[in-house]
């Protein structure tokens, strides 16, 4: 029983899936780097990812268009954004729980559609692997990475855009100088607000796309509350990859791997429970907040409310 | 009337802010007027929708019970949550805490049946505190001495607890009869007869309401009234000027943290001996404690961080969850909407809180312009000797 696990077949399934399940990890956690790397912790992703989920879905669902379904994610996750950047940055409003309320209005808002306008259990044909040639005919590799389907290599892409946006461009100089210090920022001609509202927005829009690669690219379906915890699992990933996108990278390939670990356990009904499996990442997150926290230094303004002339 | 009672009255009076009743008040009509522009968005009258939701919530004696029964849970962890935004440290651990609380008092009445009722109630309500002290202290523990964010631990405590509430239940804890047939549904045996907390009149309300009723002016004296208090507002309000004053800012975190957890977890306790009598979920946090560990917060929020507020709020939303019920027979519109108005009011009510600064800040401005200019030699400032704990 547990010797099938060794297989090479289930070993390649294994990776592969794991590969596939970092994506919603992945678009989320780079979107909440942007905006806590300029000072602002959003907590309502969860919520975003929901309504990006649900919104993607629908409109595929009637027009039997995924980049449509796409669109609709894009648009949805734009409108929440701005909606989680007027509340903290323009109504300064405390972060972390205005981020619980932005969960709660996703949550009840996609369940409330779902079953208002869908109402069954349906589901779609989402975006099918993409092989790409050459590559997909490696061994093995091709195997896992290269015959993915486009959301999954999207997801992959936006890591190294993200490294270079923050850390070679003059708008990723703007985006750590707001997160360090606003005051010394401003004197400086940078426009605290406008910088923070384009990264929350920037995390709304990421947010949701991650919903909608879960109901359009990995599962197909919508489900009330199908992201189950993923969301916030997202924030914390950013915290565990330290504010870098490659870190978080290797945060979110820890916890799909895992999952995928686990729902290979499960398909072949190998008798471990598999709540532990599930249980380890984030026992291990917690650990490695610990170790990590004495050497790595948040974002100095991060939560902080900015103020002009205080 | 004498003289004392009119000073205490006046002195009352004057620390009373209208804004503290007003503001969420208000947020609760804007909430409501969104979800009635919603409701005609979905084609249904909001009027009806409102009158049905009413009605479910207060119609009759068993409505009003069930109110109290949603809302019971909601004033436990939100009472926690009070003491903890009190201290400043976010908990968002709640429904781990309930759900770690509920697991270790179930164990209790499950392992120990030969106990007389009026010795395992009490002992499975302290089972369930400490349950969801555990579950909250060590959030603390790592937030005071590892400078790991509370909110963060807290997120991921939730999902642990998941896992070994979903272990527990499908495995060692499972009810024998549900081992035996195909679908398995994790739940836990019954607990005795004697073990279920009293029922106060024909209907489901149980004692839990009480409890949580007493326990909510408990801990407005703890907060208000004694030393312990004092330190964990004082450190929640200003840490670098109380760790000069001499408190034990570490202590105080993980106290505050700890206390948080332990009544989120007597909340979880509480729906197992006087609800359900037996642990039941479908798999998820939410199957288990309804979303009270999310909802509680709302309702901390509503009552401004206040116990004693706490409690006419939880049964605002307590009234909300039931009547929700009825509006969506009524009117067919899925009981989820009750959601979204939480979420709008949490986002009202601290978004609202940017009025009030202005109000204070606009109070400062007017203080400096009436009073004279500062003394250009000011006479040096007396340092206040250290005090030690």
């Amino acid at each position: 029983m547990i010797a099938d696990l060794f297989t090479a077949q289930v070993i390649i399934g294994i990776l592969a899936s794991g590969i596939r399940l970092a994506t919603p990890y992945l678009y989320a956690s780079i979107g909440e780097t942007f905006g806590q790397r300029s000072g602002v912790l959003n907590l309502g992703v969860e919520g975003q990812m929901l309504l990006g989920a649900f919104g993607a879905f629908f409109v595929t669902l009637t027009t039997g268009n995924l980049w449509l379904g796409l669109l609709a994610a894009v648009i949805i996750g734009l409108v929440m954004g701005l909606l989680m950047a007027f509340i903290s940055v323009t109504l300064q409003a405390q972060q972390g729980i205005s981020g619980i309320g932005v969960y709660l209005f996703g949550l009840g808002l996609s369940d409330l559609l779902f079953q208002k306008l869908v109402g069954t259990v349906e589901t779609v044909s989402g975006f099918r692997p993409v092989h790409i040639p050459f590559l997909s005919d490696i061994p093995v590799l091709g195997e896992i990475f290269f015959s993915q389907n486009l959301m999954v290599y999207g997801a992959f892409a936006l890591v190294p855009i993200a490294w270079f946006v923050l850390n070679k461009t003059t708008l990723g100089l703007k985006i750590r100088a707001v997160g360090e210090n606003p005051q010394a920022a401003d004197s400086l001609g940078v426009s605290v607000n406008r910088v923070r509202y384009f990264t929350v927005t920037l995390g709304g829009i990421l947010a949701s796309i991650a919903g909608a690669s879960l109901s359009i690219a990995l599962l197909n379906v919508f489900q009330q509350n199908m992201t189950s915890g993923l969301g916030f699992i997202a924030v914390a990933l950013v915290y565990f990859g330290a504010w870098r996108p490659l870190g978080v990278l290797a945060g979110a390939l820890l916890f799909s791997l895992v999952n995928a670990l686990q729902l290979w356990i499960q398909v072949l009904s190998i008798p471990i429970p598999p709540d532990f499996a599930v249980m380890m990442p984030y026992v291990l997150t917690i650990v490695a907040l610990v170790l990590t926290v004495s050497r790595v230094r948040p974002p100095s303004a991060l939560t902080k409310v900015y103020e002009r002339g205080e | 009337m004498n003289s004392t009672l009119t000073t205490r009255l006046r002195s009352w009076f004057s620390r009373f802010d209208m804004y503290t009743v007003a503001l969420p008040l208000l947020a609760t009509l804007a909430a409501l007027l969104i979800g009635a522009v919603m409701l005609l968005l979905l084609g249904a009258d909001p009027i009806v929708a409102y009158q049905a939701l009413w009605e479910g919530a207060f119609g009759n004696s068993n409505a009003v019970a069930e109110t109290i029964v949603k809302a019971t849970p909601l004033l436990l962890v939100g009472i926690g949550i009070t003491i903890a935004f009190r201290g400043n440290v976010i908990n968002i651990g709640g429904e781990g805490q309930m759900i770690v609380g509920a697991l270790l008092a179930t164990w209790l009445g499950l392992t120990y049946t030969d106990w007389p009722g009026w010795v395992m109630i009490p002992a499975a309500m302290v089972m369930g505190f400490a349950g969801g002290a555990i579950w909250g202290g060590v959030p603390g523990i790592l937030k005071a001495y590892f400078n790991v964010n509370e909110i963060l631990s807290t997120i991921m405590m939730n999902a642990i607890a998941v896992q070994l509430m979903n272990f527990l239940l499908r495995g060692p804890m499972i009810d024998p009869a549900q081992a035996e047939v195909a679908s398995q549904i994790p739940q836990t045996a019954r607990l005795e007869d004697l073990y279920h907390l009293p029922r106060l009149v024909p209907t489901r309300l149980h004692m839990g309401a009480a409890i949580a009723i007493a326990l909510a002016i408990l801990v407005y004296i703890l907060l208000w009234r004694t030393t312990l208090g004092y330190r964990i507002r004082a450190v929640g309000q200003n840490p670098d000027a109380s760790k000069y004053a001499g408190i034990n800012v570490k202590r105080s975190i993980v106290i505050s943290l700890l206390l948080s957890g332990a009544f989120a977890g007597l909340a979880g306790a509480i729906q197992v001996y006087g609800l359900n009598y037996r642990m039941i979920t479908d798999g998820s946090a939410s199957g288990f404690t309804g979303s009270a560990g999310f909802n509680g917060i709302v309702a901390a929020l509503f009552g401004q961080l206040h116990p004693i507020g706490t409690i006419p709020a939880s049964f605002l939303f307590g009234a909300m969850l039931v009547g929700a019920n009825k509006l969506q027979r009524v009117v067919q519109v899925p009981s989820a909407l009750i959601t979204v108005l939480n979420g709008l009011v949490v986002i009202f009510v601290v978004s609202s809180e940017i009025i009030r600064r202005r109000r204070q800040r606009t109070a400062e401005i007017a203080r400096i312009v009436e009073e004279k200019p500062p003394d250009p030699d000011p006479p040096e400032a007396e340092i206040e000797p250290e005090v030690s704990t």
